[in-house]
Parts: C-alpha cells; sequence; structure tokens
C-alpha cells in the first residue's frame, strides 16, 4: 500500500495529456494568457518533456489591453524555457477589418479575440491549442473534453462530444479541423495555488496586493486604464488590490485584498465565497455566455 | 492550520448514476453545498434561473447541468464534473445521466471511477435501473460501491425498510459480482446521513456518506504487475543530453525501480532500467499512476506502442480478443465493420468479427443472434487486430485492458470494450 498526493495524481495526468498531444498531432500550440492556468500548464509541459524543450511554440492572443506587468513577465518566461512566442494581435484584426471594435462602456475586446485565434490557428496550421480552461471554472466548461473537438469553422458541437473514456484520448480529426486540449481540465483554483507553492512557479506581481487606480462598476473593482471607459460618477480611488484571474484589462475584477504571499493567497481562496470567474465581467453578459463563446471558438 | 497544510490530500473519483427523480441532484448539491463547495456567484445564478423558470424552490440541478439544452429540458445529457475537498480529501464527482439512453455516458463516467454511489429510493426499493447502474459500474470494474438508500424521510424512516432494500440489493451484488458494497440509509433532501449523522435513525451505527467519501482506502495494490505503455520518446538534441534517450509514459501498473529488469512487448527484449526521472528529479522508485522518463542499459528499438514490463505475469499479446462492449454511436455496428483501435498507447486497426451477444440491460440476459450493435448495447465480441494489442484482461488492469473503436471515416469514438480473459 502507498499513497499519491491530489497533486502527483494530476500533475501525472496533465503530463500525460500533454505527452499525448506531442505524439498524436503535428503542429500543436500553447495558448498562453499570462495568467496563473497557462503559467501552470507551460511549467508543466516543461516538466513533460524534460530534458528536451518544450516542442511547441505559445501563442499569445494580444488584445492590446494588458497589464505591463503580464508582458514582462510572458518575455521573461520564453526567454527563460528557450521557446517560441507567436503573437496574434486583435488590434490588427480590427485593421484589417476582420473584426470591429465595440463601442460604449462596457466595450471589450474579450469576443473579438475568437476571431483573432482562429485566424492565427489557420495561418499557422495549429493542429491542436493547448488551454488552461478547468472544469471548476464554468458550467459549460463542467461539459468540456480534454481531447475537444473543433470543426473546420472551428466550433465546437456541447451536444455532438467524443465519448472519453480511461485515459485512452483521440485525436483523429479531417483536414481543416482541430482540436483545444486542456490538460489541468479536473484541477480547481486551489489546486494551481497550491501546486504553484509547492512547486515555487514565479507568476506576475499582479496576483500579490498592490496599490492601484481602482474604479467600482456593479459591485466590481476594475482597474482606471484608458481602455475602460468609465461612466459618470464611476470614481477613481487608490486600492489595495490583486488580481484573482488575469485577463483583458476590460474582463478583470480586482480584489480587495492584502494577500502578499502564495501562503496568503491560498488562505484567502479558502474563505473565499465567490468563484473566480464571479469578477469575470464576460460571463455576466448572459446565462449562457461561456457556452455561446465557446460554441463559436473561443477558447 | 494554515491552507498550505493539505498539500498532500489523496483524489478519490466516484460517480453518481440517476434518474430525473431519485434525488441525485439533491445529494451532490447537498455534498456540494455542506462543503462549502457552492459559492455565492453560483447560488445566486441557480436562483436567478430557476426563478426564471418558474420554479419554487431552487433547483440544484442547475448546478450540474451546464448545457443550454439541458436546462431547457430539465435533464442531464452528458457527463458533468464536479470538484470539492475536504480537510482530509479531494473529490471528483462524475455526474452522469441515468436514463437508458444514456448508458453511454454513464460508461464513460464509470471508467475512471473508484467508487460508485448508486441511489435507491426508499419507496420504490431495487428497480430495472438500480440494476442497469449496478451492472455499469460492476462492468467497468468500480472496485467500490455506496449504495444509498434514499428518501428514508418519505418512509418514516423505518429500518425495516432499509433492511429489507440491503438483503435484495446484496443478492443483485452477488450476482453481479461486486465484491465491496457500503449500505447506508439517507434523505438527501433532509441531509440525514449525508453530512452529519441522522438523528431520525438512531438504529443506524454507520458512517455518513462524507465519512466513507473520506476514508474508503484507495486500492493502491503493490502486488500488480508492472506496466508501462510508451507514450513518446524523449531524444533532445543538445550537448549536454547528446546520448539522452528517455521513455516517457505513465506507470499503469505496479511500482517501477530503479535497477529492475524489464521485458519490451511484444519485441520480447530484455533490458535494464537504469533511471527514472520527473523532470530534473531522479527517483529510485515510482508508482502508478505517476507519469514518468525511465532510461534503458541497452540500445534497442522501442517506441510509442510499446509496454515496458517488469518481471512477474507477462503481458497477453494477441491478433483476436474477445471483449465486453459498450456501442457509443447512432451508426450501428455490423459484423465484418472495419475500425481504428486505440488501446493502451498502441494503435491499429480491426474488423468486428463475432457479435457472441447483446445483453439486455434491464433483465441482464444475454441475447443471442445479432449481427449488428445499436447505440447504447452492451456486448460480447470478438475483434481481430492487424497488429497484435499488448494488453492484460480488464478485470487486472483497468489501462492495459480497455481500448476504443474509432471509426475511420468519421473519427468518432464510437466503442469502449473491456478485454475478458481467454
Amino acid at each position: 500500500m502507498y499513497t499519491i498526493t491530489h497533486l502527483n495524481e494530476l500533475e501525472s495526468e496533465s503530463i500525460y495529456v500533454l505527452r499525448e498531444v506531442a505524439a498524436q498531432f503535428e503542429r500543436p500550440v500553447i495558448l498562453f494568457s499570462g495568467g496563473k492556468d497557462s503559467i501552470v500548464v507551460t511549467h508543466l509541459a516543461h516538466k513533460a518533456f524534460y530534458p528536451s524543450r518544450i516542442p511547441f511554440p505559445l501563442l499569445h492572443v494580444d488584445t492590446g489591453h494588458n497589464f505591463q506587468e503580464t508582458i514582462e513577465y510572458r518575455d521573461a518566461l520564453v526567454k527563460q524555457l528557450g521557446a517560441t512566442l507567436v503573437v496574434a494581435s486583435v488590434q490588427d484584426s480590427i485593421n484589417a477589418g476582420r473584426v470591429k471594435e465595440e463601442t460604449g462602456y462596457s466595450a471589450s475586446r474579450n469576443k473579438l479575440q475568437t476571431t483573432t485565434l482562429l485566424d492565427a490557428i489557420e495561418k499557422y496550421k495549429f493542429d491542436a491549442a493547448i488551454g488552461g480552461a478547468r472544469r471548476d471554472e464554468e458550467k459549460a466548461r463542467a461539459k468540456e473534453r480534454f481531447f475537444s473537438h473543433r470543426d473546420e469553422f472551428g466550433q465546437w458541437d456541447p451536444k455532438n462530444q467524443r465519448p472519453e473514456l480511461w485515459n485512452i484520448f483521440n485525436g483523429k480529426k479531417n483536414m481543416g479541423e482541430h482540436f483545444r486540449v486542456f490538460p489541468i481540465s479536473n484541477w480547481t483554483e486551489m489546486d494551481v495555488w497550491q501546486y504553484i507553492y509547492k512547486e515555487r512557479v514565479p507568476v506576475p506581481s499582479l496576483y500579490f496586493t498592490h496599490e492601484r487606480d481602482a474604479f467600482l462598476r456593479d459591485g466590481q473593482w476594475l482597474a482606471a486604464e484608458p481602455c475602460i471607459k468609465r461612466k459618470p460618477g464611476e470614481i477613481v480611488q487608490r486600492k489595495k488590490v490583486r488580481c484573482r484571474t488575469i485577463g483583458d484589462i476590460t474582463c478583470t475584477g480586482l480584489t480587495l485584498s492584502k494577500a502578499n504571499s502564495l501562503e496568503e493567497i491560498i488562505d484567502e481562496i479558502a474563505a473565499t465565497r465567490v468563484t473566480e470567474r464571479g469578477g469575470r465581467a464576460d460571463d455576466k453578459r448572459s446565462e449562457n455566455a461561456m457556452e455561446d463563446r465557446k460554441i463559436s471558438g473561443y477558447f | 492550520m494554515k491552507q498550505t497544510g493539505y498539500l498532500d490530500m489523496e483524489l478519490l473519483r466516484f460517480t453518481t448514476a440517476g434518474s430525473v427523480d431519485d434525488g441525485k441532484s439533491t445529494l451532490i448539491g447537498r455534498l456540494l453545498y455542506d462543503s462549502k463547495s457552492i459559492f455565492e456567484d453560483q447560488l445566486e445564478d441557480i436562483e436567478i434561473c430557476s426563478r426564471r423558470r418558474g420554479n419554487d424552490e431552487v433547483n440544484l440541478a442547475l448546478l450540474t447541468d451546464g448545457l443550454r439544452s439541458e436546462r431547457e429540458q430539465g435533464i442531464t445529457i452528458d457527463v458533468a464534473y464536479r470538484y470539492f475537498a475536504t480537510p482530509k480529501r479531494k473529490f471528483i464527482i462524475a455526474d452522469t445521466p441515468g436514463h437508458v439512453q444514456y448508458t453511454r455516458n454513464m460508461v464513460t463516467g464509470a471508467s475512471t471511477a473508484d467508487l460508485a454511489i448508486i441511489l435507491i429510493d426508499a419507496r420504490n426499493g431495487i428497480l430495472e435501473q438500480t440494476i442497469r447502474h449496478s451492472y455499469i459500474a460492476a462492468l467497468l470494474g468500480i472496485p467500490r460501491v455506496v449504495a444509498c438508500v434514499n428518501k428514508m424521510d418519505l418512509v418514516d424512516f423505518a429500518e425495516n425498510t432499509f433492511e429489507e432494500i440491503k438483503n435484495n440489493y446484496q443478492r443483485v451484488a452477488e450476482r453481479l459480482e461486486i465484491k465491496q458494497v457500503t449500505f447506508l440509509p439517507i434523505s438527501a433532501k433532509l441531509g440525514d446521513n449525508v453530512v452529519t449523522a441522522s438523528a431520525n435513525m438512531n438504529w443506524y451505527k454507520g458512517p455518513t456518506l462524507m465519512e466513507i467519501l473520506e476514508n474508503t482506502p484507495l486500492d493502491r495494490e503493490v502486488d500488480t504487475n508492472t506496466r508501462l505503455p510508451v507514450q513518446h520518446v524523449i531524444r533532445p538534441i543538445s550537448d549536454q543530453f547528446h546520448d539522452f534517450r528517455g521513455y516517457a509514459g505513465r506507470l499503469s501498473g505496479g511500482i517501477l525501480r530503479k535497477g529492475d529488469p524489464v521485458t519490451i512487448f511484444p519485441s520480447g527484449l530484455r533490458s535494464t532500467i537504469t533511471a527514472i526521472s520527473r523532470h530534473e528529479q531522479q527517483l529510485d522508485k515510482a508508482f502508478t499512476p505517476e507519469s514518468i522518463t525511465v532510461q534503458l542499459a541497452d540500445d534497442i528499438d522501442v517506441s510509442r506502442g510499446d509496454l515496458i514490463a517488469g518481471d512477474g505475469d507477462a503481458p497477453l499479446v494477441e491478433r483476436e480478443v474477445t471483449l465486453m462492449i459498450c456501442w457509443f454511436n447512432e451508426r450501428p455496428a455490423v459484423t465484418g465493420n472495419r475500425y481504428i483501435v486505440m488501446q493502451a498507447t498502441r494503435e491499429t486497426v480491426a474488423i468486428l468479427k463475432t457479435i457472441h451477444h447483446v445483453v439486455n440491460i434491464n433483465t441482464l440476459e444475454p441475447e443471442t443472434g445479432q449481427d449488428t450493435l445499436r447505440v447504447n448495447d452492451i456486448a460480447r465480441v470478438t475483434i481481430k487486430t492487424a497488429k497484435p494489442l499488448v494488453f492484460d484482461p480488464y478485470a487486472k488492469n483497468r489501462v492495459t485492458g480497455s481500448l476504443i473503436l474509432v471509426d475511420p471515416d468519421t473519427f468518432e469514438t464510437v466503442g469502449g470494450g473491456m478485454i475478458l480473459s481467454r
């Protein structure tokens, strides 16, 4: 008799999935946002193929609305791993007339990313896009497979997913189709932080408490940055905040927090009564917001 | 205690199968709620959705029914995975729909489970669906079953009702050769014996469901034969690791030690494990189900799909195997059809040679004389493969003993099989 810890078992499962990707696909790519989940996926990929380099490039879909810290972190990590970085720019998609910028107070480039992402997948002929999505994040994601098939339009068909049994992953597809692969499907937010703590994985400083100009909208603190148009009466205040998730600035909620270390973040998450996506404006648009975005080819 | 003290919990995967009215969603809702795994914004979300649908009470099923069509129709269509943790363990629930037409989803959810919860309505006793769910649990080799007699509040918490159902179920379990069954009387709605002990059933002295989930030993048998299916060969082209050749895989049986003599299948070549590593860490031994990279003493031909096996029982190497199969696809399987087989890390082509019988999923009687498998059918079949499979019987090893069939035209996963011993 012996015991395997949950972090060891989750890590082994994720590494198994990443190695299946390397074995079954010709041109995989890691979708790298600079958030903790894609950081963990990249760390796992590094471990999975060591002492070889990660056999996939990283793809950053850049909305242009990034926190400066995210970009600095990304560039340092790429250099350290000796990885290849591909940047697909939403601004380029706007300039090329592929998408139209939203206007108004809640304008976000979040939705526009889908077109930029699908264009990049087509341009570089990526056949597997590896993401950091987790099933505990959101109800539509709770139903998604590790190997998630996308048709030639990049769309997900939630009602017609391939059964996924044991640890056998079927990555077979026709020309023009691709897969999204989610190696950390079974991880929770707590698992991710515990793992970052245990493995001493560096994360962007945004996750720790810092002072920032912020304003309150619909009960959610947002960063006072030029890319979010403030309504009359939305007053900027200096606050001690941290990010619980990191994405595009326009849809990243800030948490009032004094957590200054991984230990404190883990304690804070254990005590919190709101999910991490509770602060994401993109999910609040409708009951099935995530399912709808996923169907059309979102991350 | 600091939360960082909880880094070394164990992980238990369990499955719950049930139909609309048997209280499955209520039970899961209660486990999540009482372990503080439902968050305020999730509750708010389902409260709003329940109201919009004109429900008087908060419908906890909306927590797991994540897809639009499921919410619209009020049914569970697909497997949903849910997560919760207590200070003792982390849990993954595969929540599966219980209707006959979703047998394939039940099979999917059961394939990775360590434990199955079977819900029995105290008012109705053992029904066809109870037998069906139990059969699937047994077929997929789930090591432990917890039979929860639910809705005890509706039978006045009567001990004799519980005992009668228990006796009846024991006969079902014997017939299905389910070895480890635990019984307990619960009321998922009121919470009796779910997380807290029931004040209404003093006659029941056993553990609560949560205590069972927290304390059920996970089978980590050390006498299992050592199996390492090779996934990927790691060959860095660098000065530092010039001659490095590592075989990457997830240990799928037993323990592997540095210095162990091993045989590669199907070639039969022998060698010795000279190093086991996980990233930069060198290990003296590795345990199932760890993902590792190993190096061998000899420069021999080993590639993806090969199996590195320790001394002990050799795996079977055959081109004709008999299996129990569950058919997943609307497109029926006909004898003589050709499929792609994926088994452990191996891949080959197979012909469906014989359909011996189809199991009547409600009576469990074998029905012979069919040459076609339809969606949700469970059958005993023989396939003939182009390249040999390297396997153990499913009853001995759920990884090396399982396979899927893939349609060569659509590439869909159309069947899941459990290999029988010869």
